[in-house]
């Protein structure tokens, strides 16, 4: 009798163990960007980089027929590579690009838009990064092209802006009007 | 082509599995047929399958071979040639090929070593590790083929994560799944001398070798991770109890003391139960720790896989095996002769026990800290960080009397020692021992409540296992190992009470001062390497009678591009000077991080003296 106890016992208790565990598994354990929603929650709260106010992506994507999304961060390396690159689809005049600053700090953010040309009409700060993660950010730099009338996205770049990239936005814009 | 060859190879295992599988009961009840014929053939042919297939991949890599997936996704042609070949097991696929790969050369080895052992006990055997072979054939043939091919073949791989690019981290994984899977035999054994009813001093003999060599594997293997973590992530540790480390570190403890166990029960005929009870938890251990660690419900960089029908194959597998060892292990268990001896309270079998003790807490201890988040945040949803500091002062009060028991144990006697035995020398040990922990205490200037009892403990223990080299009761190999530990817990104490760090921002040509040392940052450049660039820095520390230079390195990979931080190291006997640089604002200044660390090759040399003893007891048995 004891012994079937025992049996039970740890019969069950392996039971239990593997069922949490297989519902553990079908958990996501990390906190990971959502990359399959093409759609963006646009009403999430950012402070402007050059004054206090508060705005949503809402109103920030209202100018134009697209917005280009850049995620960036005085201390990343790339974000300066490919800024040639922002400061010449700026000059389109076609795209509304808004920076995101990515977990930086006021003074060097400001001090690197002065020393390399500022190609935003707008940009807010991130400073704990949260935004940028439901953005559905990687890290910096990030690039993400949205359509303003209908409100998705066109395209997404992970990592720096270059030759290659910079000729496909172009396509996609001119595709699209 | 090649995989083609490494995917038929993979089914033809498979078949030789299944027949194997089948054909063992019926040979079981025939008694006198030798196995040495078909099944030993069967199981030839599939190691060497398996061999042929591994050694497919392994060419797959090396030509880089892009129609394979596998190596599409974890290679490059600018990638090294030693790398190259190591990338075939720094992945997922490649990895569980490489864990088959050891089980059917485990079993062949058995296969051959145990020849003279009863028919019924091997065939048991043979038919419980292909239940495994055959579970992991399935899981890597339908899950992570390693031989997918891609059509159009891509030019190029998208490469190795350069953090994994390091020579100590290349024959890491082989190390530890020597070990692993040696474990696995040990489990196979047990239940078939269960069944068969051969639990007892021959069957301990024979097995004590796979303990022993599962151990020293999986010591080697914990050795080779630590050493990795020291000197590439740059975090100026050795071992952060993070989950997977715990996961190699949690079977480490079951086998120590099934090993104590084993030798109690071929010596004494004692503990029968409790041996297969630990050969089954020990393999246990094992494959959970595969499971936490592939699976991908723990998050780490070990973790490659992403997909949840591979984690919930595993746990299944796993459990199915959990449950079958603990049916078998109830309904034969009466089979288990307990002549039980009598044995006084103060003998070696009672300090065998008391080592037990205390390794199955400290399991305990580590198994509760690594499955308890993952259990609570899916029972609860909260999420909760086990750290450091949970371990410490979890495992700090118990190891002071474990160390003295430790010191003690080794010198009982068999059976019954005398009680009233005052050793005067062990006394005067314990008393220096108090004396040198209490002054160095003071001029360091620690007042932790358990350092001091800590410290006597373990120089008590160091003392001891110094002394007992002089004395010739017991054997060689058992004195290395345990001197080696008491080293390993002196230098792990010391370096961590004296362990001194600096971090500050300088640009180059800045000088700062630290204790009595100047740190000064004499010059920065850049080098060009094949599959990566890198930034060198050039920091002199000197202090008044000499100095030193310490060139770390930020290295940027292309493939795919990743910033690493490696860190210089220059090691002397004793203590290690430590430095790591990060690039930081883009206006000139790095953040530098400048580590001593007292005494911390001999971690290192410990944990080798202590495999070593090992290594040697299987070396003088058999020689």
């Amino acid at each position: 009798m004891v012994k079937n106890i025992k049996l039970i016992a740890v019969v069950f208790l392996v039971i239990v163990s593997f069922f949490i565990l297989l519902k553990g598994l079908n958990k996501t354990n990390n906190y990971s960007p959502n990359l399959n929603s093409s759609n963006i929650d646009f009403n999430f709260k950012a402070k402007f980089l050059y004054s206090n106010e508060e705005t949503t992506l809402y109103e920030l994507i209202n100018d134009k027929d697209f917005s280009l999304i850049n995620i960036w961060a005085s201390w990343c390396l790339p974000c300066r590579d490919e800024h040639p690159y922002l400061l010449n689809l700026n000059s389109l005049g076609k795209l509304n690009i808004i920076g995101i600053n990515y977990k930086d700090s006021e003074v060097n953010a400001k001090k690197f838009i002065k020393e390399l040309g500022n190609p935003y009409s707008k940009i807010v700060v991130d400073p704990s990064g949260v935004n940028s993660i439901e953005l559905g950010a990687y890290g910096v730099p990030e690039t993400i092209l949205i359509n303003n009338n209908s409100k998705t996205i066109l395209k997404k770049y992970i990592g720096p802006l270059d030759d290659k990239k910079l000729a496909e936005l172009k396509m996609i814009i001119k595709n699209e009007n | 082509m090649l995989n083609q060859i490494g995917n038929y190879s993979l089914y033809i295992a498979l078949l030789s599995s299944i027949i194997i599988i089948i054909q063992s009961p019926i040979l079981l009840n025939r008694n006198n047929i030798n196995i040495s014929g078909r099944i030993f053939s069967l199981i030839s042919i599939q190691s060497l399958m398996i061999i042929i297939s591994f050694i497919a991949l392994i060419i797959g890599f090396i030509i880089s071979d892009f129609s394979n997936e596998t190596v599409y996704n974890n290679s490059h042609t600018s990638k090294p040639f030693f790398y190259k070949i190591s990338g075939t097991w720094g992945n997922h696929e490649g990895s569980l090929l490489l864990w088959l790969l050891v089980l059917s050369i485990f079993l062949l080895i058995f296969t051959i070593t145990s020849k003279n052992l009863s028919n019924k006990y091997r065939i048991l055997t043979l038919f419980f590790q292909e239940i495994i072979i055959l579970g992991f054939l399935l899981f890597i043939l339908f899950t992570s083929n390693p031989f997918m091919s891609l059509f159009p073949i891509p030019n190029e791989g998208s490469g190795l994560n350069p953090i994994l690019q390091d020579p100590a981290l290349a024959i890491h994984p082989p190390i530890l799944y020597l070990g692993y899977v040696g474990t696995s035999i040990i489990f196979s054994s047990s239940l078939a001398a269960l069944i068969s009813g051969s639990v007892n001093k021959s069957w301990a003999k024979h097995i004590k070798n796979w303990v022993l060599v599962s151990w020293i594997f999986l010591s080697i293997g914990i050795l080779l991770g630590s050493i990795w973590a020291y000197y590439e992530l740059g975090w100026g540790g050795f071992w952060f109890w993070d989950p997977v480390e715990n996961v190699s570190l949690m079977p480490w403890f079951c086998l120590t003391a099934l090993f104590h166990t084993i030798l109690i029960l071929e010596k004494r005929e004692m503990f029968h139960s409790w041996a297969v009870i630990l050969s089954i938890t020990t393999f246990s251990l094992s494959m959970s720790g595969t499971f936490l660690v592939r699976s991908g419900i723990l998050n780490s960089i070990h973790t490659f896989a992403n997909d949840p029908s591979r984690g919930v194959f595993i746990l299944c597998f796993l459990f199915i095996l959990i449950t079958l060892s603990i049916f078998i292990y109830f309904f034969y268990q009466n089979k288990i002769k307990n002549n039980f001896t009598k044995t006084h309270i103060v003998s070696k079998e009672t300090a065998v026990l008391v080592n037990n003790l205390f390794m199955m807490f400290f399991l305990s201890v580590v198994l509760i800290g690594t499955v308890y988040p993952i259990f609570l945040e899916v029972v609860n949803n909260d999420k909760i960080s086990v750290g450091p500091p949970f371990y410490h002062k979890l495992i700090v009060p118990f190891l002071i009397p474990f160390l003295i028991f430790m010191a003690i144990g080794p010198n009982l006697n068999w059976i019954k020692d005398k009680t009233n035995k005052i050793n005067l020398q062990q006394l005067l040990f314990f008393i220096l021992s108090i004396i040198i922990s209490f002054i160095f205490l003071k001029r360091v200037g620690i007042s932790y409540l358990f350092s001091l009892p800590l410290f006597i403990a373990s120089f008590f223990l160091f003392f001891i296992t110094i002394k007992d080299f002089s004395v010739k009761k017991t054997n060689l190999s058992q004195k290395i190992s345990h001197f080696g530990f008491s080293l390993f817990i002196l230098s792990v104490l010391v370096n961590g009470v004296l362990a001194k760090e600096y971090s500050s921002n300088m640009k180059v040509g800045d000088e700062r001062k630290f204790l009595n040392k100047t740190i000064k940052f004499e010059s920065l450049k850049v080098n060009e390497s094949k599959n990566y660039q890198s930034l060198e820095a050039n920091f002199k520390i000197s202090d008044k009678k000499n100095s030193i230079n310490l060139k770390p390195e930020v290295r940027v990979y292309d493939q795919p591009q990743t910033i690493t931080s490696e860190a210089d190291i220059k090691s002397t006997l004793y203590s290690d000077n430590f430095l790591v640089f990060n690039i930081l604002k883009n206006d000139g200044f790095y953040n530098v991080r400048y580590q001593i660390k007292p005494f911390m090759i001999w971690i290192w040399i410990s944990i080798i003296l202590i495999s070593f003893g090992g290594i040697l007891s299987i070396v003088k048995k058999n020689g």
